[in-house]
């Protein structure tokens, strides 16, 4: 498909949008050192900062400026992989999708055709069937499960959405957030596979500048040694010789494997099952910890599915975690 | 279980295989299929692969299992250990259990066996010979219950059909061959989603999660509107459990904004027990299961997974039960009455009894009856 200047400066993570670059004839070095593309850094770099406030790139669509757009946002991947800030990277990454989400939700409530790009962009690179039927985007049932599980607010769970026929009807702003989460991932994922040749020195105060701003999101991690709700209760009905589901068995093992104890340390806290079997305990437990075949380690399930197996007794102090291996776990940020 | 009763219910068993290999088929692509079986007082076998109906039925006549299962998934490599076998997609399984169902009807016809001295009892909470409160429950066959598992399938096969869009060719629905039935969908769109996918899913079917909002619930709740009965989804099916008619629903609609939006969110909660599928979540949310085999007797009653083709007529103590009739006399010891082929057996006090083969399979199974 080829696409127009305006379509790249709104959509800049196409591939057809380094291909423009080049149909351009700049390179690197150009932009180093030529005074008059000094601009196109400046922005890059107001593009990474305002990324990094949590804010959205407000961008300038006047015919004069679309190559800014679109080379700003390419010169900012280039400062940002060559810094290697992964805080960086993922700041932006997220702000850039939201922007992008702007204008596809637009692209969407304007769409004449199933066949426009904001259409493409959604199938193409995010394999999410949607078509326009009347007011509502309509994106088959199991597209949404595979998109909405990203999602931990009730409003995404599938019971509360219209769903018709095998499909889910959506409003163009639903429809385009539910691929947010996608969009930030193929937009960090292009930075951190950038194949970039060795900037040129004119770039190091670009990348100092970088590497000032990310010092500020230094996060340190103050954990409590309380077990979530889920896990005492596991524990408390092991500890009345009662019979805890093998869902909570599983939890239970790979909460405390996960937290660092040993497989003997946990072993023992099974005794008092009614159907205890030692050997049995210790090969499933051998088997969680990953000491058999691939070495796959078992990770602890999420808050959400302790949910649908009623293993979940959340308190406040759960606040909003989505796995329980997060509870009691507070970030200090210097932002 | 003893030996003699072992030899007993493994020669019912082969008989029946061997008779009833018309019954028993792999499902669709079975050689990406994962097998599996127990045999009775034993472990299970499984990572086994069989490539056709005629290497099942092999292993059925050289094995003779107490239970014979299925992966639900297939796989590229289904025989090797799990972390090998390569996932490719699974078929959406779901179980309804009338235990789940909590009816009044199940203490009349639940039987207890005490963990210590093995005397068999009902109605009370500790055994009346040794008073121990440590007992194995097992429930016999209801009308009431089967009734009650039937009603959940229609509701789920009604929500499967509109909602998720799937044909009712592509739904398979089984007797479980106890106490409820499997319901099996094979489509495409659905087979590839993994275990938290499905867990939304399940969510979807038994009604958790659901919040005021989508319900009608505004910010200042004096101005909520409330769907209409007609609605699609689960916006008409709230709508007709809270309204019951269109008449009712401005007068019911004024009394919800005035009892206020937390009464709101308590009612739409307490629905879930009402309009919810009652589905057994671990059976669908689990993407590597091994699931009974259709055709293949369950032992925890000598009964047969049967397909239905018309789950409103099917009768399982009629349908299901495929043992001869040939008499056998066991030592039954049953204090709940249980029917079979329309007659009505027991409750039998630690008797000595002559019944046909397949009621003697029954209360075997059951842990009731021991061969004489």
């Amino acid at each position: 498909m080829k696409l127009g200047t305006e379509e790249i400066a709104k959509y800049p993570f196409l591939t057809e949008a380094g291909n423009y670059l080049r149909e351009k004839g700049f390179t690197l070095e150009q932009f180093g050192s030529d005074s008059d593309l000094k601009p196109i850094i400046e922005l890059a770099i107001n593009r990474i900062q305002t990324a990094a406030d949590g804010k959205i790139f407000n961008s300038d669509f006047s015919i004069k400026n679309l190559d800014k757009e679109v080379f700003s946002f390419l010169i900012a991947v280039i400062l940002l992989k060559q810094s290697g800030m992964n805080t960086l990277i993922k700041r932006f990454s997220l702000s850039e999708a939201r922007r992008a989400e702007k204008f596809l939700e637009k692209d969407l409530v304007n769409l004449h055709t199933n066949d426009e790009l904001a259409i493409k962009i959604i199938k193409d690179l995010f394999s999410m069937n949607v078509t326009k039927s009347g007011d509502y985007f309509v994106i088959p049932a199991s597209d949404y499960l595979m998109h909405a599980v990203h999602f931990h607010e009730q409003e995404w769970k599938l019971v509360n959405r219209l769903v018709d026929g095998g499909n889910v009807f959506l409003s163009a702003h639903e429809a385009v957030r539910l691929i947010r989460k996608e969009l930030d991932n193929y937009i960090s994922k292009k930075i951190n596979s950038a194949n970039i040749p060795d900037l040129p020195e004119s770039f190091r105060s670009s990348i100092n500048t970088l590497l000032d701003l990310a010092k500020k999101f230094k996060v340190q991690i103050i954990e409590t040694t309380e077990q979530p709700p889920c896990v005492k209760h596991a524990l408390e009905i092991l500890s009345k010789g009662e019979n805890l589901p093998h869902s909570g068995r599983f939890m239970l093992a790979t909460y405390l494997l996960n937290k660092g104890q040993t497989i003997e340390e946990v072993a023992p806290l099974f005794k008092n099952a009614p159907d205890y079997n030692e050997k049995i305990t210790l090969y499933q437990l051998k088997h969680l910890a990953g000491n058999f075949g691939s070495g796959t380690k078992y990770a602890c399930p999420s808050c959400e599915k302790l949910k649908s197996e009623n293993l979940c007794f959340a308190t406040p102090e759960c606040a909003n975690i989505v796995n329980p291996l997060q509870f009691g776990r507070k970030k200090i940020t210097n932002a | 279980m003893h030996e003699k009763d072992v030899k007993f219910l493994e020669d019912a068993f082969k008989k029946y295989y061997f008779e009833h290999f018309d019954l028993i088929h792999t499902p669709k692509n079975p050689e990406m299929r994962e097998f599996g079986y127990q045999k009775f007082n034993s472990g299970m076998n499984r990572h086994i692969s069989l490539k056709s109906d005629k290497e099942l039925h092999l292993m059925l006549m050289k094995n003779i299992p107490s239970d014979v299962y299925c992966s639900n998934a297939k796989y590229s490599f289904p025989n090797l250990p799990m972390a090998e076998k390569d996932w490719q997609n699974a078929d959406l399984i779901f179980d309804i259990d009338a235990k789940d169902l909590h009816l009044p009807c199940r203490v009349s016809h639940t039987t207890k066996k005490c963990s210590i001295c093995s005397s068999v009892f009902s109605n009370t909470d500790s055994c009346p010979q040794c008073n121990s409160t440590k007992f194995e429950t097992t429930s016999l066959l209801c009308n009431e219950c089967i009734l009650g598992a039937k009603k959940e399938v229609t509701k789920l096969i009604s929500i499967l059909t509109t909602d998720l869009g799937i044909y009712s060719e592509n739904i398979i629905v089984y007797y479980s061959g106890n106490e409820g039935f499997h319901i099996h969908a094979s489509v495409p769109e659905y087979e590839k989603l993994d275990s938290r996918h499905r867990a939304e899913l399940v969510d979807y079917l038994t009604f958790r999660g659901a919040i005021p909002e989508t319900f009608g619930a505004r910010t200042n709740f004096t101005k909520s509107t409330f769907p209409d009965l007609d609605d699609r989804g689960w916006l008409g099916r709230v709508s007709r459990a809270v309204f019951n008619s269109k008449s009712n629903k401005q007068k019911i609609s004024k009394q919800i904004i005035s009892d206020g939006y937390f009464s709101f969110k308590k009612k739409i909660e307490s629905l879930q027990q009402e309009i919810g599928v009652k589905i057994d979540p671990n059976v669908t949310i689990d993407v590597h299961r091994i699931f009974r085999l259709g055709g293949t007797i369950n032992s925890k009653s000598g009964l047969t997974k049967m397909r239905c083709t018309d789950i409103s007529k099917f009768n399982p103590g009629l349908d299901a039960c495929f043992i001869d009739e040939s008499d056998v006399t066991v030592e039954a010891n049953c204090p709940v009455s249980f029917k079979l082929k329309n007659k009505k057996f027991g409750p039998y006090q630690k008797e000595r009894i002559t019944i046909p083969k397949y009621a003697a399979v029954y209360l075997l199974c059951k842990g009731c009856a021991s061969v004489v």
